[in-house]
């Protein structure tokens, strides 16, 4: 449905976003990560016919962005960051003269305006003024905006930015919803976000490509080296440098950390361990038997957050794909974490 | 087409619900029916005295009473659009920009031209809603009036007076495109039309090559052969040229958000 080829976007001497190519299915939900400027509006933009791209080409539906743009921006719904609204109308008068706009055929406005207004809610005030509605009321409004006449795909930019929770909930709900019907790209720089709402993500970090893989595949990729991580009691002066050989003895350990807490009798470990090797049982053993005073064993997970974190805050901004980065990237970032 | 009347229709609408289609509507009424009544009592007065002087010292009274109110009414109507047409057109686009809406209708199957010409017909069409109500004025005068009033000449009167305001509304709603704040688009408008008023005041009466251009120019200078009832070709083209400048640049400047950065 959407086909994004070697897409270069420049501002003068800056490059706002670098060769970028990725695709999406018809019915996907596609999480666009990064931090703030990292090239995610810029990219939308050109998708959706507002920006020319500098270099290469991009293609929703199989028409060009650019030589058939007028083909792309019926078949394209967009929320811009700032939902674009006339406050002095109201819902149901700016909702027409949206379908209007978009070339919706008349007899058909009435019947889309209502599908729209169902779909997010809004039925019920649909004769208030925009101007009087709150925050999460504007965003339906956006949204609704951007689906009234039922593209084929839809490009939301931080939909739930600004929003309370129980509104961030909502317009999740709200975004899975569209999936299948309609094809959706969604920015955000809110990892729980992608996790929650995305088929797919692509992270993009200072106008690059970090990685393209499913929520779930970017956290079992770089599981590499999972962690254990044991709290023991600390009876004598020297417990953490016993603890630390007994642990360094054990098979298959790649490395240790071992901290005392201050301000209290415990001393926490970190066991850094191969990929797939579960060491825990193992390591109660060790820990029991060399007399420490086991309090707490668990496994710590990578979320997306840690790997988010990694493949943005990379002094090289190289590109990382697939299962590259290694364990010792991770303790690096675990430590900062911690 | 149909996107152009569409946005015809939204800015018709957004000109009625907010207070701003009245306020200028009512201030530019009472303006021009205060000034109406004003010239008509100074010139029956001056007619009046003209006519006592002609019996004293013989010959028949020569002035043209219905002439001078329409060619002084002109006037007073060119002077108060330099003040009301920047208030009609300041928003026009910068408030577009300023809300985000304009990133909307550019990624709309909608083309600039009718993103502009929508626009632009519906500030145009508020205009004329803002001029019909004074032909009333005349439509009073008619039926006192002895002889007939002379409505060939109002007619041109008042397509000079339109001439004017579809060229001011069209460099208006240039400026407004070029920036995001209405207060600095009213502003430049109005101090922009200030200047094409005044550009030919220092040259008045001098017949150097300079002063016929500033003269030419000054865009108040070409209504008042119509107000005579002269409907001159020239002017006729000098207004419908700068409006369609005006409006090829608003075009330009559309097209050109595309290519600039945010």
């Amino acid at each position: 449905m959407i086909e994004v080829d070697h897409l270069t976007k420049s501002y003068g001497q800056s490059r706002a976003v670098d060769d970028i190519s990725f695709t999406v299915e018809k019915g996907e939900i596609l999480g666009f990560l990064g931090p703030n400027g990292a090239g995610k509006t810029t990219t939308m933009r050109v998708l959706t016919g507002y920006l020319p791209a500098t270099a290469g080409t991009a293609r929703i539906a199989g028409y060009d962005v650019f030589d058939q743009s007028m083909e792309v921006r019926r078949r394209i719904g967009y929320l811009p960051e700032t939902p674009p609204l006339y406050p002095e109308m109201t819902i149901e008068d700016y909702l027409t003269f949206v379908a209007r706009i978009k070339g919706v055929s008349a007899t058909e406005i009435g019947g889309r305006v209502d599908q729209a207004m169902a779909l997010t809610s809004l039925t019920s005030r649909r004769n208030e003024l925009i101007k009087r509605l709150s925050r999460g009321y504007k965003q339906r409004v956006g949204i609704a905006q951007a689906i009234v006449h039922n593209p084929d795909v839809v490009i939301l930019d931080e939909p739930t930015v600004g929003l309370d929770p129980n509104q961030i909930k909502e317009v999740r709900k709200l975004i899975k919803g569209l999936a299948g019907e309609h094809t959706i790209i969604l920015s955000t720089h809110i990892l729980p976000e992608v996790e929650i709402t995305c088929d797919r993500v692509v992270i993009i970090n200072k106008g690059r490509i970090a990685a393209v893989d499913t929520p779930r595949n970017l956290v079992d990729q770089r599981r590499s080296g999972s962690q254990v991580r044991i709290s023991v009691r600390n009876s004598t002066g020297d417990t953490p440098d016993k603890l630390r050989q007994t642990l360094l003895s054990i098979g298959g350990v790649q490395g240790v950390e071992v901290s005392p807490v201050e301000g209290s009798e415990l001393v926490t470990a970190t066991i850094e361990t191969g990929l797939g090797n579960d060491l825990r049982s193992v390591i109660a053993h060790h820990v029991v038997g060399g007399h420490f005073e086991l309090l707490e064993l668990g496994t710590i997970n990578v979320s997306l957050e840690d790997i988010f974190q990694q493949l943005t805050t990379e002094e090289k901004a190289g590109t990382v794909t697939g299962p590259a980065a290694t364990s010792d990237d991770l303790s690096t970032v675990r430590k900062e974490n911690n | 087409m149909n996107g152009l009347f569409a946005i015809y229709r939204r800015e018709m609408k957004s000109y009625f619900v907010s207070p701003i289609a009245y306020i200028v509507i009512g201030f530019f009424l009472l303006i021009t029916g205060y000034f109406f009544a004003n010239i008509l009592s100074i010139l029956i007065e001056r007619s009046f005295m003209a006519q006592m002087q002609s019996q004293r010292m013989g010959g028949a009274p020569d002035m043209d009473v219905p002439g001078l109110v329409i060619r002084n009414f002109v006037g007073v109507i060119a002077t108060v659009l330099l003040f009301l047409i920047p208030m009609l057109t300041m928003g026009v686009y910068s408030e577009e920009r300023k809300r985000g809406t304009m990133e909307m209708l550019m990624t709309s199957p909608l083309t600039e031209l009718q993103i502009v010409l929508g626009k632009f017909l519906a500030s145009l069409s508020l205009f004329a809603l803002m001029l019909l109500p004074t032909l009333s004025y005349h439509g009073i005068i008619s039926f006192y009036s002895e002889p007939r009033l002379p409505w060939r000449i109002i007619g041109s009167g008042y397509l000079g007076i339109f001439l004017l305001g579809l060229t001011l509304l069209a460099i208006g709603s240039f400026i407004s495109a070029l920036t995001e704040s209405q207060i600095i688009a009213g502003v430049v408008t109005f101090v922009i039309f200030l200047l094409l008023w005044v550009l030919d005041f220092g040259v008045r009466g001098a017949s150097t090559t300079t002063g016929e251009i500033f003269k030419y120019l000054s865009i108040l200078q070409h209504y008042e052969t119509f107000a005579q009832g002269v409907i001159d070709t020239s002017s006729i083209v000098f207004y419908l040229s700068v409006t369609v400048l005006g409006l090829f640049l608003t075009l330009r400047i559309i097209e050109s958000m595309r290519w600039r950065r945010a």
